[in-house]
């Protein structure tokens, strides 16, 4: 094992993720790949903590990248609800006119 | 052992990742998300951070578990017992997100890393509980009022009567019976 491998896996998370935020319409399925984006970034931090600066600052990091998922899926959850129940609306193309 | 236990977790993370936007139920692709997010922790464990590994999985095993619910509630197909495509622009998403990989990948072959630390601490647990109570306490504070803000704003959205959407002093009075219809999504 090296780091080389970890960053490569954390990337190939990331990629997927971003694959999935950028293409599905659906909001929650949205939410999914952000969650995976995320998820890349928590084994990219953490290789580079363990492999080149095992400090406790580097643990923080990975602490906040998780609180950052943890408050990504509340307020996705809250954001789905509030816009369902205003249009019943799940889907991004539908909430299109949002910008207008 | 180490080495394929990575190989194992890693080729799951990423088969779980690609997976969840594969199936055409959306139940299914919850579990497949959460599978891959239990490989991440699992990878946490194999880095020497048992404490945050663990962490990980438990959040993402309740996580999971509301998401299913919600998939339920709101998702028009979450059985995926209508094959149905849910996907714009994939041509784009793919050439975006394949040029990210390649570019990330890049650089991360071409990079000279340093050569990688050698003493490592003796207790990775105790040593970010320490750092959290001591040296990094206000980025502790910091996350813990991210996360107030988080509950108290995700509450304030999914209410379904907010602070002005009252009508008088009487909580449980009802509005007027406008034959306009105006207000936001009423």
């Amino acid at each position: 094992m090296n780091l080389q491998l970890f960053l490569l896996l954390a990337a190939g998370l990331f990629a997927i993720g971003l694959f999935g935020a950028l293409s599905q319409q659906s909001i929650v399925m949205i939410m999914m790949g952000v969650e995976l984006m995320i998820g890349g970034v928590v084994v990219g931090a953490a290789a580079f903590w363990r492999f080149l600066a095992p400090a406790a600052s580097g643990q923080v990091i990975v602490v906040s990248a998780v609180v950052a998922m943890a408050v990504e899926m509340a307020m996705g959850f809250a954001v789905t609800t509030a816009i369902y129940r205003a249009r019943q609306v799940d889907m991004t193309d539908l909430a299109k006119d949002l910008k207008d | 052992m180490e080495v394929a236990l990575f190989w194992v977790l890693a080729v799951a993370a990423l088969a779980g990742g690609a997976l969840v936007f594969r199936v055409a139920s959306m139940a299914r692709a919850t579990f497949a998300l959460l599978a891959a997010l239990i490989c991440v922790g699992g990878e946490l464990v194999l880095l020497g951070l048992p404490y945050l590994g663990v962490v990980v999985v438990l959040m993402m095993v309740m996580e999971m578990v509301i998401m299913v619910v919600f998939m339920v509630a709101y998702m028009m197909n979450p059985g995926g017992l209508m094959p149905m495509s849910m996907l714009h622009n994939k041509r784009g998403a793919l050439v975006i997100s394949a040029g990210v990989f390649l570019a990330l990948a890049a650089g991360i072959l071409l990079v000279p890393w340093p050569a990688p630390a050698v003493v490592l601490p003796a207790d990775t647990t105790f040593q970010l509980g320490e750092s959290l109570m001591g040296g990094q306490m206000l980025t502790m504070m910091t996350l813990g009022f991210v996360l107030l803000s988080t509950m108290v704003g995700a509450t304030a959205l999914v209410s379904r009567r907010g602070r002005y959407d009252r009508y008088g002093d009487d909580l449980d009075r009802r509005p007027a019976d406008d034959p306009a219809g105006g207000g936001v999504g009423r």
